[in-house]
């Protein structure tokens, strides 16, 4: 029997071309995201903020805790942002310079939501995928814990946690880290629920992988859609609760600030006619949080495509 | 129904007593007695103060007999500040207040939310549903902290309608602003979640066979959509009541309506730990049994519920 040796060639040739590159859900989900125009906006503003928050600092022409003597006492009429004086944002009450205050303000508020963030995705993870996996008696407790915990006024404890224990942005970042993985915890829980009986979960079971393992290694990567469109919703959400306690003047001790600080400093001091200290500030805050909240919805469009 | 009153009375016991616990061994573990001051009071006065407010006593009879002077006659015992003062009497001072404008913000917030949810969704991509989303997007990074320097700024420095501050038992134009202040935010969230969730009502089953035997708009939304509609509400107002009350410190500092806020901020400042627990287990139990309510609230309306 002849071989055609020309088709056989070909046929050779198409089997070594590649195979259409299948597209992983996260390409497809960055392929929804991008999209989104509201989500790409939120995106690049968010990276401006990270810019200025990290860049800000060097073109600042004073430092965030020198006082201008040549301004100081009449601060209504010459702390006015300007160009030429080199205070972009004017000054606040005190003379110093508001351009540098709000890049360190605004480090300081990232800081405090992103870190709160990151404690409720590595604690309420691991606490939500294990309560949620073991199930039964150790599932319960754990979730009743989460219950009193979660109807516990947090923001009057936390108040009291600062006093007690004096007001430092560590202490800040522990209680704000102690509330914040509750709900991831729930939200995981939910989700680990809905995995547990998929076939991939039995096989790992059947081979006699140890629960832990089948925790990190088959729920937690199925988990990540979900835990990442909620940490980036938390985000503002943490610094809105460290600008609500800074604005109380319970927060960030000076010659550190926050937004919450310096808002709560513009706004003591609109009857003098110096708009421009609630107005920069109030401005990075509310563009930021717009930006986080825009981006988790452009996530969770992304990754969750059943809820569209 | 009285048996899940009664399994949700279980969980609420022991979230009040973990709160006392829990802020009571925070008052023990701050470094320094109420009376240390810098100029060092001499022992025996020392020892006397100590003893006329218990504080010699070992760790858990304090604990013990404060417990009990709550549950047994509602009494957080004196204020470590000011010596002749009670923590009930400076509670019962601002607690009228706070009561007043915060249940007039929780009813304006509801109403408004809701009616502008439900219209937001009968008229969906009409110009008032853009308008309601636009606003409760708005008003998402609008918290009582910022909306309140924002009114005075408007209301009272520009335009000189309304009083910057001050109770005065309650005129209205001087409670005008801390409601919008606190309302705002809570307003917006309930009209977004009544919106979504009045529109899958809409579109479910018993809506469209309600329309099919003629019924009119007003009939199906009232008798019909609303009911279902509104359990995510429900839910919704458990946190809400927590944050807003949360939120009331922020009105009393702003606008000096002097509530229970205020109480709270002084004594936290003054390290008067009396009345910052005293405020904070009142709050806590405030909490526990409005979320109680909304529970029972929540069954109520929904039928697949059973207890």
């Amino acid at each position: 029997m002849v071989i055609d040796s020309t088709r056989m060639k070909s046929l050779a040739d198409r089997l070594a071309v590649d195979e259409v590159k299948g597209r992983s859900l996260w390409a497809d989900a960055r392929k929804r995201f991008l999209k989104n125009k509201a989500a790409v906006g939120g995106l690049i503003v968010l990276l401006l903020v990270l810019v200025f928050a990290a860049f800000g600092g060097t073109i600042a022409q004073y430092s965030n805790e020198e006082l201008d003597f040549s301004i100081m006492g009449q601060i209504a009429e010459k702390g006015g942002p300007s160009l030429a004086n080199g205070h972009y944002f004017g000054t606040d009450d005190l003379g110093r310079d508001l351009f540098a205050r709000t890049v360190q303000g605004t480090q300081i508020s990232l800081a405090v939501g992103i870190v709160g963030s990151a404690i409720a995705v590595l604690v309420g993870t691991f606490y939500g995928a294990f309560a949620g996996y073991v199930g039964g008696r150790t599932d319960n407790i754990m979730m009743r814990t989460v219950d009193i915990l979660m109807s516990i006024p947090y923001m009057f404890v936390l108040i009291l946690l600062l006093v007690v224990f004096g007001r430092s942005i560590i202490m800040l970042f522990v209680g704000i880290g102690l509330i914040s993985w509750l709900d991831m915890s729930r939200i995981v829980r939910g989700q680990t629920l809905s995995l547990k009986h998929k076939e991939f979960i039995e096989a790992a079971e059947a081979t006699g992988v140890s629960r832990l393992i089948i925790i990190r290694r088959h729920i937690v990567p199925n988990l990540l859609g979900v835990v990442a469109v909620y940490a980036t919703l938390l985000v503002p959400l943490m610094i809105l609760t460290e600008s609500f306690i800074s604005f109380l003047g319970l927060g960030v001790q000076e010659p550190l600030t926050s937004w919450g600080a310096l808002i709560s400093e513009g706004s003591g001091t609109l009857n003098y006619g110096t708009y421009w200290q609630l107005a920069f500030p109030l401005f990075f805050f509310v563009i930021t949080l717009f930006a986080f909240f825009f981006v988790g919805d452009g996530l969770r469009d992304a990754l969750d495509p059943k809820d569209r | 129904m009285l048996a899940f009153i009664a399994k949700r009375l279980a969980i609420a016991v022991p979230t009040l007593l973990l709160l006392v616990v829990f802020s009571f061994l925070l008052m023990h573990a701050a470094p320094g007695g109420p009376f240390t001051s810098e100029r060092g009071l001499p022992p025996a006065v020392l020892a006397n103060l100590n003893a006329k407010y218990g504080l010699d006593q070992p760790m858990w009879r304090q604990m013990t007999t404060y417990v009990w002077g709550i549950v047994s006659h509602f009494d957080f015992g004196p204020s470590f500040i000011y010596k002749d003062r009670t923590v009930n009497e400076i509670i019962a001072q601002g607690f009228p207040v706070t009561l007043t404008y915060g249940s007039i913000s929780f009813v304006v917030a509801v109403l408004t939310g809701v009616g502008l949810g439900v219209s937001a969704a009968i008229w969906h991509n009409s110009w008032l549903d853009y308008l309601a989303v636009g606003i409760s997007i708005g008003a998402q990074v609008l918290p009582n902290f910022v909306m309140a320097p924002i009114l005075v700024l408007v209301f009272t420095l520009w335009l000189g309608w309304l009083p910057g501050g001050g109770w005065e038992g309650g005129q209205w134009q001087y409670v005008i602003m801390p409601v919008v202040a606190l309302s705002t935010s809570f307003m917006a969230s309930i009209a977004r979640i009544t919106r979504s969730s009045m529109l899958e009502v809409m579109n479910s089953n018993h809506i469209r066979t309600a329309k099919a035997k003629g019924l009119p708009m007003r009939k199906v939304i009232l008798r019909h959509a609303l009911k279902p509609a509104m359990l995510p509400v429900v839910s919704y107002l458990g946190p809400a009541f927590v944050t807003m009350i949360t939120g009331s410190v922020v009105v009393d500092m702003y606008f000096s309506t002097g509530g229970i806020g205020k109480a709270f901020v002084d004594s936290a400042l003054n390290r008067d730990y009396a009345v910052m627990m005293g405020v904070t287990i009142l709050v806590g139990t405030l909490t526990v049994l409005f979320n109680l309510l909304v529970d029972v609230l929540y069954a109520w309306i929904d039928p697949k519920i059973r207890y």
